[in-house]
């Protein structure tokens, strides 16, 4: 009995000590973000005794994080929008259809989780300057899409294949058509599969810093990640609002989590996992 | 009036029945699917797998920008491995990308697992603790890694303000100022923000582990520890081996947190220069002095990144898969 007692202190002691390790520079992070420079430098990690939203203001309209966010808002829902639909048909078409092709398709898909996206990258900027997308927001969305094509096609593919048989013979002898099925069989019950490929996703997407950087100069396209890199090179001695850009791009993704961490986890570890 | 007509066919226009009456069920099905398929693959193909290819092929061509001029076989590569241009920054990009997969290995992965071991069980404030330990890899790279740069700034001193209050003052280093230091640094940054991934995974392994195995065990009086190592571990091989791989790939294309703590020259000298960074300059940026980019040497690297990666998931799909054919 002691020596159980021992063991729970042992592992309540390690997991409080690396909970202070990953929780101390969120706190510093937030706290001095609200600080004033003089503030942060005497008192690095108590509350601020001059409470100030100035490096806020400051990044959200002079650094424009306002077109930043929206933006990155829309790269982001636009490719998951287009990642759950074309992930979700070719997922149907793989489970469904047994066939030699099929199954080097599905192969061919999720190799793409093992070789990044960005060694093509020298081709890709050829090929968006060819389209004349360069500093568009529409230069990330497709090469976003694809990226997301074998988490999709892994899970969906899986979750698919579960789904009892008999429920789309049944479908079928009342006339269903192969779309009439997609759609009032197949995707009701992926829900939950498509919330874990739609985190992961999002989780990517919102936080991915070389696409922007390879392909966007020009202000009115800058993503969050972007423009984080350049107002945090501009800011680097004004602390408060540095901290304060760094809190900005933080907190959205920090919020989600706080509310379904369970789903992100899910969604995150999808790729080992299965979801 | 009508004769047998179901509803389903009283619509049908001529074109349809056409359709049907030349392709029976299956065929319409199949038909129906490669549609389904279309435009996954395609955005697939042009997107991923053809500028991938691509990449591969401009390798052996030379040019200044991004236009290919002239067709010169194996000379980049033979360039990258000898000429002192690029070669010492070749293979210090390689070294370096070792040790900080080494380190991801050894810190984050050992880690991870110890976690997984003490989450397994339950306790009260274990999904708190989990949630914890996880919430950094939801956080960009960058960010995390611009925070840490200010955390570890000397004239800010927050990590060194901690070493002075417990005693260890004589331990701050110019943490990433330093070149023996920093890229140790910076692969601790990371592991700090990714381990809970192998967390996540190895708990996931634990939890399929047959309680039964390990009852049985300790009825023939094997202690905790013991249970662990002999029959635990053993069955969590196939997730060491995804654990192992992943941590792989990802290291091999790490760019956001050198990027952030280091700047692309991977200062101090060049002393955390990955092969990402190294790429990022020479075929996208421009490598000094010319200041442009190299579109032939920089698919060189693309090229050898792709190649280790080949190599390594190669190895793992060898030694894990075969060791277990029904898992993973």
């Amino acid at each position: 009995m002691r020596h159980f007692k021992f063991s729970k202190l042992l592992t309540y002691f390690i997991l409080t000590v690396w909970s202070l390790i990953v929780l101390f520079p969120i706190w510093t992070l937030i706290i001095n973000s609200f600080k004033v420079q003089k503030d942060i430098f005497a008192n690095p990690f108590g509350l601020p005794t001059h409470f100030t939203l100035n490096g806020y203001i400051t990044a959200w309209t002079q650094g424009r994080f306002d077109l930043y966010f929206y933006n990155t808002i829309y790269v982001t829902a636009t490719s998951l929008l287009l990642i759950l639909l074309f992930g979700s048909l070719a997922a149907y078409a793989l489970a469904k259809w047994k066939s030699r092709v099929t199954k080097f398709l599905y192969i061919f898909f999720i190799a793409g989780m093992m070789i990044p996206i960005r060694l093509g990258t020298i081709d890709l900027v050829r090929m968006m300057k060819a389209l004349n997308l360069l500093n568009t927001l529409w230069s990330l969305i497709p090469v976003y899409v694809a990226m997301g094509m074998p988490i999709a096609t892994f899970v969906l593919t899986a979750f698919i294949e579960d789904i009892p048989n008999e429920m789309f013979d049944a479908a079928r002898v009342d006339g269903a058509s192969e779309w009439n099925i997609f759609v009032t069989i197949v995707i009701p019950l992926l829900r939950p599969a498509l919330a874990t490929v739609a985190i992961f996703n999002m989780i990517k997407i919102w936080n991915d810093f070389w696409f922007p950087l390879v392909f966007i100069r020009a202000q009115q396209s800058r993503t969050i990640a972007l423009g984080v890199s350049l107002l945090f090179g501009q800011y680097q001695t004004d602390w408060n609002k540095a901290l304060s850009v760094l809190s900005m791009a933080a907190v959205p993704m920090l919020v989600l989590y706080v509310m379904l961490s369970r789903e992100f986890i899910k969604g995150l570890t999808a790729g080992a996992v299965k979801g | 009036m009508a004769l047998v007509a179901t509803p389903g066919e009283k619509k049908l226009n001529p074109a349809k029945k056409l359709y049907r009456s030349i392709f029976n069920q299956e065929t319409r099905r199949k038909t129906i699917w490669l549609l389904f398929l279309f435009p996954a693959l395609a955005v697939y193909l042009v997107f991923m797998a053809a500028p991938l290819i691509d990449s591969l092929r401009l390798s052996l061509y030379t040019g200044v920008g991004l236009t290919p001029t002239k067709f010169v076989g194996l000379q980049n590569f033979i360039d990258l491995f000898t000429n002192p241009l690029w070669r010492g920054l070749f293979f210090g990009a390689v070294l370096h990308t070792c040790e900080f997969f080494a380190i991801h290995m050894t810190v984050q992965n050992t880690l991870g697992l110890l976690f997984a071991a003490l989450l397994v069980s339950s306790f009260r404030g274990r999904d708190t603790f989990r949630a914890i330990i996880f919430a950094p890899a939801t956080f960009s790279v960058l960010v995390v890694g611009f925070l840490w740069t200010l955390i570890l700034n000397p004239s800010w001193g927050a990590v060194d303000i901690i070493l002075n209050k417990i005693g260890l003052s004589s331990w701050a280093l110019p943490w990433l100022g330093d070149a023996r230091v920093a890229l140790p640094v910076i692969s601790l940054t990371s592991a700090w923000q990714w381990v809970g991934m192998p967390t996540m995974m190895f708990l996931a392994g634990l939890v399929g582990v047959p309680e039964e195995l390990v009852e049985a065990a300790r009825v023939d009086g094997a202690s905790e520890w013991t249970a662990f190592w002999k029959i635990k571990f053993p069955l969590l091989m196939p997730v060491v081996g995804i654990v192992a791989v992943i941590t792989f790939v990802d290291n091999f294309n790490a760019f956001d947190v050198i990027f952030a703590m280091a700047g692309v020259r991977g200062t101090p000298n060049y002393s955390t220069d990955l092969l990402a960074t190294l790429f990022y300059r020479v075929g996208i940026a421009g490598e000094q002095p010319s200041g442009l980019p190299n579109m032939g040497i920089g698919a060189a690297i693309a090229t050898m990144i792709f190649l280790i990666l080949m190599i390594g998931v190669s190895l793992w799909l060898f030694v894990f898969r075969r060791q277990t054919p029904s898992q993973v």
